[in-house]
């Protein structure tokens, strides 16, 4: 976890001391949600990768104290709105805080969920595929780890690198579709585990587009505004199709069933 | 989240008065430096600043009620309709008919409230009994006092509330039909109801007229103008929509002293 305490941007001070006080814990608590969610990430990931069942259920009980940052932040805020009525750079911080709060905490339960299906996961054979999670999984981190750092830094260049490389998770994202369901069609055994896995996937791939919402939350924070272009998007994992192989080569005719387009 | 883009693509509205390169000086000390500005016809524009900026100078330059002290001048222009106001030859009563102005506290005449009206009324016009009870009427309605007085016209106007003896004012501001209205401090006095009140009716107001307020209350110029021109020390430092200047101020003079730190 990252230290809380570190410096924005140099900013004078408010005329009332505890309004200062009062931001500064409200931004402490969103860099210690936000180290939270990345080591529940890192931990999900892990039992995923080494089959540890045990870490992946401490995975899931740890998910409520990111709920209990979560909502001492919306305490936190709704207080700061009624008492301070702010404005400019502290209407900002504090818009930015709500949101950001809220996607790390839906954060929090995509890694829990990582964790649950890895429960199920070691109950089935394991299955190739699964070494991609990692790769996906330090992809994710580091985008949440860089994210949290602009928020701090107030590093709107440094909100937009983690916007733009959200494309690198797609794309992993988008083979290992096409991987698993090559996979799923022949060994109709396989289906359970690489179901787990698409979904352990999409998890990972929607942290990072937390993490990419979080991006444009520091930008508006940072710039008063949204960033210039939309952001081109890579997971094309909605519109995969893959052919089944030649009739005579399944192993089961029902397997057929599997194909996950409509051709 | 407004974007500055969304906001840039509106058109302006037109100009009723233009500042242009205006000085002011109290005797030899310059209470206002260099100060151009437009102020946008049916729009709402706040004055902001620190007690001594020279916010309520700049108003008072406005209509030339600094004329009615010795050893102050205004160098530059101030067009309104095209004409410079500040020209020697201008004729006072009538420029302070066309921007009329209300004070920070309440100041009826010692008259009935139908005189308080009246009375500025017959200066510029003649009109009969029933044409006069018309335009009282409709100035008391305008200022949304009339049915709190229709039953005592004859009553003092100094035996009404602060807040009404506000309505008043701006009743009787109303009534000899200006352009502009120059409202300073309009609500310093008043309890939040009858600020409500104030702000409504500025909100009404606006369909005809264009508004000057100088404020001490940030939020209430958030809420009620359309644009705000920051001062400090004499210098006009930022002037901009208001809805860009309490989210994203250009100036960090601006942010600093709009979120109460020390400059």
């Amino acid at each position: 976890m990252r230290e809380g305490n570190a410096p924005m941007t140099p900013q004078n001070q408010h005329i009332v001391k505890s309004y200062d006080e009062e931001l500064k814990r409200l931004t402490n608590a969103i860099v210690e949600m936000g180290g939270t969610a990345e080591s529940q990430l890192a931990q999900a990931i892990q039992a995923v990768a080494k089959r540890d069942s045990e870490l992946a259920g401490r995975v899931v009980r740890q998910d409520a104290a990111i709920d209990h940052l979560e909502e001492a932040v919306q305490n936190q805020t709704v207080r700061l709105l009624a008492l301070r009525q702010p404005i400019a750079r502290d209407l900002r911080d504090i818009l930015a805080a709500i949101k950001i709060a809220s996607d790390i905490e839906r954060i929090g339960d995509l890694a829990a969920n990582i964790a649950k299906r890895a429960i199920a996961l070691n109950q089935t054979a394991p299955v190739r595929p699964v070494t991609a999670v990692p790769r996906m999984g330090r992809l994710a981190q580091q985008a949440i780890k860089d994210v949290i750092d602009a928020y701090v830094e107030h590093d709107a260049q440094k909100a937009i690198a983690v916007w733009q490389r959200d494309d690198d998770l797609d794309d992993l994202t988008s083979s290992l579709f096409r991987e698993l369901l090559t996979y799923m069609m022949e060994d109709p055994r396989s289906i359970s585990p690489c179901a787990h896995l698409l979904f352990i996937a999409k998890n990972v791939e929607r942290i990072g587009d937390h993490a990419t919402n979080i991006a444009e939350t520091v930008h508006f924070l940072v710039m008063g505004g949204r960033p210039p272009a939309a952001r081109p998007k890579h997971d094309t994992s909605s519109y995969v199709v893959v052919e089944p192989p030649e009739e005579g080569a399944l192993p089961q005719p029902g397997a057929n069933g599997c194909n996950a387009g409509g051709t | 989240m407004m974007t500055a883009a969304a906001a840039a693509i509106e058109p302006k509205p037109p100009v009723k008065v233009d500042i242009r390169n205006l000085d002011f000086f109290y005797g030899d000390s310059k209470a206002l430096k260099n100060v151009s500005m437009p102020l946008y016809f049916k729009n709402v524009t706040a004055f902001i600043g620190p007690s001594g900026c020279g916010k309520s100078t700049l108003l008072r330059v406005l209509n030339r009620m600094y004329e009615m002290y010795p050893n102050q001048r205004a160098v530059g222009e101030i067009m309104v309709d095209g004409e410079n106001i500040l020209n020697p030859k201008q004729d006072l009563n009538l420029l302070r008919a066309k921007l009329g102005m209300l004070f920070q506290k309440p100041t009826p005449f010692p008259m009935t409230i139908y005189d308080n009206i009246a009375f500025g009324i017959r200066m510029y016009e003649r009109l009969s009994k029933s044409e006069m009870d018309g335009r009282v009427e409709a100035a008391l309605r305008g200022a949304a006092l009339w049915n709190e007085v229709k039953d005592k016209l004859g009553a003092s106007g100094l035996s009404l509330s602060g807040g009404q003896q506000q309505r008043l004012c701006i009743a009787r501001t109303v009534a000899i039909k200006p352009e502009v209205i120059l409202l300073d401090e309009p609500c310093s006095a008043l309890d939040p109801i009858s600020t409500a009140k104030i702000e409504e009716l500025i909100d009404e107001l606006k369909q005809e007229y264009t508004i000057v307020i100088v404020t001490h209350n940030m939020q209430q110029a958030a809420r009620i103008s359309d644009y705000t021109a920051f001062m400090l020390l004499g210098d006009l430092v930022e002037f901009g929509e208001t809805a860009m200047m309490t989210t994203k101020p250009k100036n960090q003079k601006t942010e600093d002293y709009i979120t109460g730190r020390f400059g």
